[in-house]
């Protein structure tokens, strides 16, 4: 390994002159990229005025919400009673039924209560006069005057005077907020709750296991009805969870994908064979046909949502006319294009025997062509699955508009979670099946490239 | 190839009829006509098979349409003559109307209501000089679009490498990062989106983010594609020298993947350019929740105003980008992309 000499130098320099001499915008075209976008990056980032909008963004409910997603808050008042009985109100949305016997929330003779947080050694024992709050077992009294509730001096940071309520902090199990007239508790618990059945459900308290059991068991736990009926009734009447809503919504969005892609499939296909070039020999017919098929394909499929939401009232209707508004241009640009594609030989032995017309394209372009068709509406059917929900947020129904609903209400994050897990498994299952479907299909390599 | 191929294989005489492989035929050596016979059966029995198939898929059309009239709150042959009259009615007082919508200039009918209310919305940048609040929406959307495409792409650009089968051994690597990008792909744009504006209040950024994520899905399937069927010999000869990981993906693999990237990345914007429109409807900003707004209002020449921009735009940039992508990869069939979307 020696250093090369100047003459080698500038022959290799001579020989090689576009590895040595590159033009500007090779040496420097990477950075100078970089750099304009990063520029660019810059820019948006005061267009659309994000630092004070993540400034001003409600960051502590973001924990809230995320945490909802896969864990159920219990929020009971304990109201003080001017008896000096402590009683747990809870809103309509409770989760408990009446008069159930609450794991967590123990009545005492006396009329005090313990809330139980994290084990013994984290829990409230409350009562009208005072709130002990034990923190990893040592007791801080709250006192309970008429004016407010004041926290005992030189108390750990989980204890926070606010005024004149103080906040207790036991992290994931929950919180408490002390009041001169009331105890809002806040536990929160993993898992969904009352996901099976509603508090009103005589089946409330079944877990999936004792679900199974009384599938199988013999009593009836209604008179006269099987189990098996009475559980599949229940769950689907669940008025928390509405599950039989839900699956509603959700066929419904399926259903807008599955007939939005195969309407368009039936007008693009006879449609496609005007548009080639090759097939049908007419210019201004092939061009009208294309920018027909470009004009329907580049119309927003929000435009054309929106559009019949308002003709048709919401429902799968708009959703299937969007989907296949939008897919008959886009499928007859494909279509047309496998067909300028095809084999002639095939063509012109079918002419060749005095076929006629019809029978030239049944015989000598379908064959070719109907692999590549099937594959590629399965394409755009497995897509629309997914669009269908977004169509439907915008007014066309189905699961995107429950969805919509849904996270409105701010607080049914859990069911936004259920949803978005159903929707999640469909688009699988249906991209596994048109997977399938297409791999079966096309066969050779040539065909694989579409 | 079906059926084509193998009518001449066996000397089949064409018939002019249609159903010509399984017209009677005569003369032929008896050893030739079993063989017939059974290729007769054959086409019979696919022919039989694509027959249930097909009336199967109609069957099922049937029925989803039946079933999506029921659903819907309107039947479809009761609102048939609203729609039309939607349609007839649903019209601008002068077609000159649609222009002064979209670049707000005051309309002669101004009678104090919203509806005609074009100017009051102008978006100005110095005294004089305004851009058109329709125009100013258009242009969010847009660079929407472009922004979640650059980060989307960019993040996708990183992950694909470990997801492509001939640069990653480690098989947990590999299946984890696949299956980050299949989730993020399916999971619905309208949740993310509805998540961050409950938390950041209506605004671009929501958007940014839901087509942000969907981008780093839909793009790192199709880069790490290209990546596993790049060439490999570059990297053998980079690995006989002993370079790094990250020097073999650097100097073997990005040159030649580059283009399709780039490629791949310039359709996804367009895709984007929709997808930004469809969640600005639902709260992201921009003009897709101008135009829900206007149609739902009986706005019709501003309506109106945003179909024409909308298309036009759409068409430019499908123009402009399909202009660039010809250029950098040639012509091959990458409009059938839309798999991934």
């Amino acid at each position: 390994m020696t250093a090369i000499s100047s003459a080698e130098r500038a022959r290799l320099e001579k020989k090689f002159p576009d590895v040595f001499k590159r033009s500007f915008f090779k040496q420097y075209g990477l950075p100078l990229g970089i750099g304009l976008t990063l520029a660019y990056l810059v820019f948006c980032w005061f267009f659309f005025n994000v630092g004070p909008a993540l400034q001003n963004g409600k960051w502590d409910r973001a924990s809230i919400y995320v945490q909802d997603w896969y864990s159920w808050r219990a929020q009971p008042r304990l109201r003080f009673g001017d008896d000096g009985v402590v009683t747990a109100q809870w809103s309509s949305r409770g989760q408990y039924p009446e008069g159930a016997n609450i794991p967590w929330l123990t009545p005492h003779d006396d009329g005090s209560m313990t809330a139980v947080f994290d084990g013994e050694a984290n829990r409230l024992d409350i009562s009208t006069t005072g709130v002990d709050v034990y923190i990893d077992g040592v007791a801080w009294p709250v006192t309970i005057t008429a004016d407010g509730a004041y926290a005992p001096e030189n108390a750990p940071p989980a204890i926070e005077q606010d005024r004149d309520k103080v906040w207790v902090h036991y992290g994931f199990a929950g919180q408490a907020e002390i009041r001169d007239n009331q105890v809002a508790v806040q536990r929160r618990f993993f898992g969904w709750a009352n996901f099976l059945y509603d508090p009103r459900s005589v089946l409330w308290g079944n877990d999936l296991f004792s679900s199974i059991g009384l599938a199988f068991s013999g009593d009836q736990v209604v008179e006269g009805k099987p189990n098996i009926q009475l559980i599949w009734e229940q769950w689907l009447g669940n008025q928390a969870w509405q599950h039989a809503d839900i699956l509603v919504k959700l066929f419904q969005t399926l259903v807008m994908a599955f007939v939005g892609t195969l309407l368009a499939t039936l007008i693009a296909f006879p449609l496609a064979f005007f548009a080639a070039r090759n097939i049908t020999q007419n210019r201004p017919t092939n061009w009208l046909m294309k920018r027909f098929f470009d004009f329907i394909r580049s119309v927003d499929m929000l435009i054309w949502a929106l559009f019949f939401t308002r003709g048709f009232g919401p429902g799968p209707i708009p959703g299937i006319a969007a989907i296949f508004l939008t897919d008959t241009g886009a499928l007859g640009k494909v279509y047309a294009e496998a067909l300028e594609n095809v084999d002639d030989k095939q063509r012109e032995g079918m002419k060749s025997v005095g076929a006629h017309p019809v029978s030239v394209n049944r015989y000598g372009v379908v064959p070719q062509v109907l692999p590549v068709f099937v594959s590629q509406s399965l394409y755009f059917w497995e897509s629309n699955t997914r669009s269908a929900t977004v169509i439907g947020a915008v007014g066309a129904g189905g699961i995107g508009l429950k969805l919509l609903e849904t996270m409105g209400t701010n607080s049914d994050w859990d069911k936004v979670a259920y949803m978005v897990l159903l929707i999640l498994f469909v688009v699988f299952l249906f991209d596994n099946i048109s997977t399938a479907i297409r791999q079966r299909l096309i066969v050779g390599p040539g065909q694989a490239a579409h | 190839m079906g059926p084509g191929c193998r009518r001449g294989d066996i000397g089949f005489v064409e018939t002019t009829s249609q159903m010509a492989d399984i017209a009677p035929s005569t003369g032929l050596a008896p050893a030739t006509e079993t063989l017939l016979k059974h290729y007769r059966a054959q086409v019979m029995t696919r022919r039989v098979y694509s027959i249930l198939v097909a009336l199967g898929v109609l069957v099922a059309l049937f029925l989803a349409m039946n079933y999506a009239n029921a659903a819907n709150s309107g039947k479809f042959f009761d609102r048939l003559p609203y729609m039309f009259d939607f349609v007839k009615n649903f019209l601008p007082r002068d077609p000159l109307e649609i222009f002064r919508a979209m670049f707000d200039l005051p309309s002669p009918y101004f009678d104090g209501s919203a509806k005609y209310d074009y100017t009051s919305e102008r978006v100005y940048i110095t005294v004089n000089l305004y851009i058109p609040h329709l125009i100013y929406q258009l242009i969010i959307t847009v660079n929407i679009a472009i922004v979640s495409t650059i980060i989307g792409g960019t993040l996708a650009f990183c992950l694909c490498f470990f997801a492509a089968t001939n640069l990653v051994g480690a098989g947990a690597v590999r299946w984890f990062v696949r299956r980050v990008m299949e989730v993020l792909r399916a999971f619905p744009e309208i949740v993310i989106a509805g998540m961050l504006t409950a938390i950041l209040s209506i605004g671009p950024i929501a958007a940014i983010v839901a087509v942000s994520l969907h981008t780093i899905g839909a793009l790192g399937k199709l880069f790490f594609e290209v990546v596993e069927n790049a060439d490999m010999k570059p990297d053998e000869g980079l690995k006989s020298v002993g370079a790094t990981w990250l020097e073999r993906v650097r100097y073997a693999i990005v040159p030649q993947v580059l283009p399709n990237f780039v490629s791949y990345g310039l359709l996804r914007m367009e895709i984007n350019v929709r997808a930004s429109t469809i969640i600005g409807a639902v709260g992201g900003g921009g003009i897709g929740e101008v135009f829900r707004l206007s149609i739902g209002r009986d706005y019709a020449a501003q309506t109106y105003a945003i179909i024409i921009m909308l298309l036009v735009t759409i068409i430019v940039i499908d123009q402009f980008s399909g202009w660039l992508r010809r250029r950098l990869v040639g012509n091959q069939g990458f409009d059938i992309a839309r798999g991934s979307v």
